[in-house]
């Protein structure tokens, strides 16, 4: 399974999306790549992901995709992002 | 990797910004002041949060400013501003905020790793509000490196 985690500029915060989701899959006992990327590469970044992990702020320039986009309000709050991403695989 | 260094330079406590350009300026000025950047890091920050809006504000109360790699950047820095009254940022949940980030790296690659300290940090949900009500540069640095220590 892969995930993408997208912000602005690629640098900083898709980063921090990245380091928390991988936290949360190891609590979930679930195995995913987790890859950081900016919006401008997410097309090509996230052509097979499953999971699309953003921001409010950059959800509406994403585009057409297959992938679960997943908004995320708070990134260093680790049960948000728990609960979301189990929802999305559950 | 550990979080860049954060020297007393990069360091601004109580400051006082008229809106969020102000602010993140701010941070700008201190990565400069602390020798990781250029003068024109601060307005390269700003442009990000033009082009793709406020997702900075990544937590209540929390902005991490950043522009990409360049020239500007001398090395990975850290900067930490915080303000005397909490300014807009236009976030939809995260609003106001009252500690601006600053962060500066010098390779792409670089960042992934020194944010995960970051996240170290900043995943203790008390960190954020201590940061904002830190009276000095010394208790700014405690906050950032006990956590750091604690998590390892």
């Amino acid at each position: 399974m892969k995930i993408v985690a997208i912000c602005g500029a690629g640098i900083g915060t898709s980063g921090i999306l990245k380091v928390n989701a991988e936290r949360v899959l190891e609590r979930l006992g679930l195995d995913a790549d987790v890859a950081a990327a900016d919006i401008a590469s997410v097309t090509s970044a996230a052509s097979d992901a499953q999971i699309i992990l953003t921001s409010p702020e950059l959800v509406d320039r994403i585009g057409p995709t297959n992938a679960d986009v997943i908004v995320v309000q708070n990134y260093f709050d680790l049960d948000e992002l728990e609960q979301k991403l189990d929802e999305a695989l559950g | 990797m550990p979080l860049p260094p954060l020297p007393d330079s990069a360091v601004t406590v109580g400051a006082h910004a008229s809106d969020w350009r102000d602010a993140v300026e701010l941070a700008g000025e201190a990565l400069t002041r602390s020798g990781a950047t250029e003068q024109g890091y601060g307005a390269r920050m700003i442009q990000v949060i033009e082009e793709f809006g406020a997702y900075i504000v990544i937590a209540p109360g929390l902005a991490l400013a950043h522009a990409r790699p360049g020239p500007d950047v001398h090395h990975d820095g850290l900067s930490v501003v915080t303000l005397d009254e909490p300014v807009v940022f236009g976030h939809p949940h995260n609003d106001p905020v009252s500690v601006v980030i600053g962060l500066a790296v010098s390779t792409p690659e670089g960042h992934v790793r020194s944010v995960a300290e970051l996240a170290n940090v900043f995943n203790d949900p008390e960190a954020i509000p201590a940061l904002a009500a830190a009276a000095d540069v010394a208790e700014v640095q405690r906050i950032l490196t006990l956590t750091e220590d604690a998590a390892r």
